[in-house]
């Protein structure tokens, strides 16, 4: 299958005010950054995180914790749709009494939020959990919302959403289409 | 890993799997090894999964591996083994089979001392089969956690030089790693006398040596393998001291080496025949480490069976 | 009431001499009352065996029925079914039964056995010692002389392991007139074996059994048949050795006879990759070279006959561990087919030389003319014949065998060489392909054609 775009939907220059708002509604909501933690999800969420917290360190001038997460081992759906390659997960991380901000790129089902946030539980007790996501495009099957939110794109079911970033796929863009 | 007619999925012999399988395999146990160090070393992936493990000979260590591996993976496990089941009453493994099948489990781990039984039982159940070692024939986790040792402790396994020392004949860890270390490029040099040699073992590519003191030069990896008193009765070397003698790690031999290999073993060691006493608390952190390894490699083997990418 | 059977356009294979023309063959009052060309029907059952091969019904040197004991594997009653419908004629019976056949009782049981069952002669071999423990000598000569007139002995799986009494037996066989028949092994090179040792026992982790152990078994054997002069048959030979040995020995002038089995002829060890356990033997499949030397030694005469050691077993002593699982595969329903799509058709062997090595040799290493058998399709004699049609392709389908027990490797495989009819003295035991049944207590009248044998067994220097 491959995918066909039909409309893009964010470009480089959407991410990076995207990431630079999200940043400042982070440390506004949080009251700084100490204390912060941000967890990204495999693959592309680890990307936002650490671009996230590139950003929150320009802001305050001091570093903010960034841990990856991948969830494989929490996803509820394992014996149905069989199980990707594990990646690492590497929360070297207190999560302790944190606010912990989950990042990810698409909020769709809530499924895969719902795996993380089990897995994060499993890391300690935190102070607050919340969620960054980059693009939400509706269709929740769990009572699940985005606390921070790049762009909301309706999409119906049958439609996909492709983020590309520079770290893996070389540009920054996200698109709407078809897998055909 | 062979894939059935009914899509369950096993793993059998080192012998059915190539080299992607194994580095991928190692991969992944990587992360599963993550997953212990982890306050709660315990993930949801096989919720609501049974694993039987089937445990017809005497095993402590891999038996416990099996177990907590499953259960780091919150899969349900139930044990049979030689004393506690009807198998000692004569019950056929065909009917244990039927057993397990009736009770609805989704994988077996067993371990028989007939080889070949683990292959045969898979044509009795309906669910994935784990070869925790048959007979002779192989022990392919065992293996796998140690190649995923050798991995960890020396980076590398293409061109590694690992010499097996001891009984050869009798031992399927040997042969599960004769055939692995084959596989992902190492070198494997094999030392014991001929008469703890299986017949024609050059042809699974491994080079023979009868010098303790050559592989010692040689190697980058020593394995040692448990040595049996029983042997002796079966004349295949005259007495443990003799052997000791000729192919112990003896505290000498260990201290004349400029360059020290890293020092393997499947454990239990007897200290004093195969190794040194003091050799042997010199070099017990790699030994337990296989141990930790052999829980990361099993969980890995599990969820790649039960919930694993087909295709 | 007894029509005659008629058998039409078919190509003769007699002995001596092989193969003859095409030639119809009247069989009338349990005997063969003409061999020519173009008989005319007047009557008679008639059968079309255009295209076939007519030959003397087959002798099997080697079967274990296992009645009595065991009957839950097989007893004579399903042994002759099997065995008619693999073309033969005569079944000699292995003693390790439950009890052992080391008596004239048992003998002459299981001889009426066979008579009782009226579709082919079973003929048992008596064991060399009592209970086959390998101590005393069993009676031979009573054995001998019994309704069963028991020619051959063997203690078969157990192999005399005290030489002195094989010794000492062979010397008192050939008093007898009879035939030392030897599973030769040196048990001590192969105990807990499960298969060949070589490279395939290595990387399955099965413990091997060593050709030398065979080699050894068979040169003390003929070493010990060369001193005490006895008649000698080795059973069922594997390995490059054995037949090696044999071809010195017999160059030398020992009067030692060889069989081989289609299970070692048609597979080699490689074979036991998929651990299946109707491969498990005893000798065990061989190396691919070695089953090249048997080829040969069937070639150049080295290997007198072909027997099929049909050793039944149970499902359930077949579906276990292969540690567990018992030695022996059946063979009797498929002995034919294997000899013709490995041997004829690959060109190994005429077919005539192989239908001799399942009839005329057989029947002369067991002396059968004392029992009314002869590999001879001529007037007069008497008509246990086999017609076979070599072209026919067919299934091997362990579900449709007589046998009671379906131990065989060979399911599945397509083969060639197809026993359509089965005539036993005259009778039709066997018509395309099929058992003909007979109403109950028929057989009654077969009790008087137990066969007439020389009374002057037991005196003087046979063999």
């Amino acid at each position: 299958m491959a995918f066909e775009a039909r409309a893009r939907v964010l470009d480089t220059e959407d991410l990076s005010r995207i990431i630079r708002r999200i940043a400042h509604e982070i440390l506004e909501r949080s009251k700084g950054s100490d204390d912060l933690a941000l967890v990204g999800i495999r693959t592309r969420g680890v990307f936002l995180a650490r671009r996230l917290g590139k950003m929150i360190e320009e802001i305050e001038g001091k570093p903010v914790a960034v841990g990856a997460l991948d969830i494989s081992l929490y996803r509820d759906d394992v014996a149905t749709r069989g199980a990707s390659s594990i990646g690492v997960t590497e929360i070297d991380l207190d999560t302790n009494d944190k606010k912990v901000v989950v990042v990810d790129d698409v909020l769709y089902t809530g499924r895969t939020i719902r795996a993380a946030m089990d897995a994060i539980m499993d890391f300690g007790r935190p102070q607050v959990i919340q969620l960054a996501v980059l693009v939400d495009r509706g269709h929740r099957e769990v009572p699940i919302r985005a606390d921070y939110v790049g762009k909301n794109v309706p999409t119906s079911g049958n439609e996909k959403v492709k983020v590309s970033l520079e770290e893996i796929d070389g540009v920054d863009m996200v698109e709407i289409g078809e897998e055909r | 890993m062979n894939e059935d007619v009914n899509g369950h999925r096993h793993l059998l012999a080192i012998a059915d799997v190539d080299r992607d399988f194994i580095i991928s395999l190692l991969d992944s146990a990587r992360s599963f090894a993550e997953v212990s160090t982890r306050p709660i070393k315990k993930v949801p992936a096989l919720r609501g999964r049974t694993i039987a493990n089937l445990f017809l000979e005497p095993s402590t260590r891999t038996r416990i591996s099996f177990e907590l591996a499953a259960k780091r993976l919150s899969a349900d496990v139930i044990s049979f083994s030689r004393t506690t089941s009807s198998i000692s009453k004569g019950e056929s493994l065909k009917d244990t089979a039927k057993t397990l099948v009736a009770m609805g489990v989704d994988a077996v781990v067993i371990r028989h001392s007939s080889a070949g039984a683990p292959k045969m039982l898979t044509g009795w159940v309906d669910c994935s089969v784990v070869n925790a070692g048959d007979g002779m024939h192989e022990h392919p986790t065992q293996a796998l956690l140690d190649l995923f040792t050798m991995r960890e402790r020396l980076g590398h396994l293409e061109g590694l030089k690992v010499a097996i020392v001891g009984d050869i004949d009798h031992s399927r860890v040997a042969r599960s790693n004769i055939q692995a270390l084959n596989k992902v490029g190492a070198e494997v040099l094999l030392v014991a006398p001929r008469s703890l040699l299986p017949e024609r073992i050059e042809e699974m590519g491994v080079d023979i040596t009868g010098s303790l003191e050559q592989a010692l030069e040689w190697c980058d990896v020593l394995y040692l393998l448990r040595i049996q008193l029983e042997r002796v009765e079966e004349s295949r070397f005259p007495s443990l001291r003799e052997y000791t003698l000729q192919y112990g790690l003896t505290k000498p031999r260990w201290q004349n080496l400029k360059r020290k290999p890293l020092v393997m073993h499947p454990g239990p060691m007897n200290r004093g025949v195969e190794i040194e006493s003091s050799v042997a608390d010199e070099v017990e952190s790699v030994i337990t480490g296989q141990v930790t390894a052999g829980v990361a490699v099993r969980m890995a083997v599990l969820y790649e069976l039960l919930g694993g990418s087909h295709g | 009431m007894d029509e005659g059977i008629l058998i039409k356009g078919g190509r003769i294979i007699s002995f001596p001499g092989g193969l003859r023309g095409e030639a119809d063959v009247l069989v009338r009052g349990g005997v063969i009352s003409r061999v020519e060309r173009g008989i005319m029907p007047s009557g008679e059952e008639v059968i079309d065996a255009s295209g076939c091969l007519v030959t003397p019904g087959l002798v099997d040197l080697h079967a274990h029925l296992r009645e009595p004991g065991m009957e839950y594997k097989e007893d004579v009653a399903s042994g002759s079914r099997a065995a008619v419908c693999g073309g033969y004629s005569a079944v000699f019976c292995m003693p390790n039964t439950e009890p052992a056949i080391d008596n004239s009782s048992v003998a002459e049981y299981v001889f009426d056995r066979g008579v009782d069952e009226g579709l082919c002669m079973v003929l048992p071999h008596g064991a060399i010692t009592q209970g086959r423990r390998g101590e005393a000598l069993a009676p031979m000569g009573e054995m001998g002389s019994c309704r069963a007139h028991v020619m051959g002995f063997s203690d078969d799986g157990n192999p005399l392991v005290d030489s002195e009494i094989m010794r000492r037996a062979m010397e008192y066989a050939r008093s007898m007139g009879a035939l030392i028949i030897s599973h030769s092994e040196e048990k001590s090179l192969s105990a807990g074996g499960q298969m060949n040792e070589g490279y395939y026992s290595t990387f399955l982790g099965l413990r091997g059994m060593p050709a030398e152990s065979e080699q050894i078994g068979v040169y003390r054997d003929l070493c010990l048949a060369e001193k005490t002069g006895a008649r000698l048959h080795l059973a069922h030979l594997s390995t490059a050795g054995s037949v090696e040995l044999v071809r010195t020995f017999k160059r030398r002038g020992i009067p030692v006879t060889c069989e081989v089995t289609p299970h070692h002829f048609s597979l080699n060890d490689s074979e036991l990759l998929s651990y299946d356990t109707s491969l498990k033997m005893n000798p065990p499949l061989r190396s691919a070279a070695n089953v090249e030397a048997l080829l040969e030694g069937l070639a150049d005469g080295t290997i007198d006959a072909i027997a099929t050691d049909h050793a039944p077993h149970a499902l359930h002593e077949k579906e276990t561990e292969f540690d567990a699982a018992e030695f022996g595969v059946v063979g009797l329903e498929t002995c034919l087919a294997l000899v013709v799509t490995k041997l004829v058709e690959t060109g190994v062997l005429s077919i005539e030389d192989a239908i001799s090595k399942l009839t005329a040799v057989p029947a002369r290493i067991m002396e059968m003319e004392r029992r009314d058998y002869r590999a001879r399709i001529q007037e007069g004699d008497p008509a246990n014949l086999v017609v076979v049609n070599p072209e026919i392709e067919w299934t091997i389908d362990p579900l449709v065998f007589k046998s009671r027990s379906r131990n065989t490797p060979f399911a599945g495989w397509k083969v060639r060489g197809k026993v359509l009819h089965t005539i036993f003295r005259g009778r039709m035991v066997v018509q395309d392909g099929e058992l003909v049944m007979r109403p109950p207590g028929v057989n009654e009248e077969d009790k008087t054609i137990v066969p007439t044998a020389a009374s002057g067994r037991g005196a003087g220097e046979g063999g």
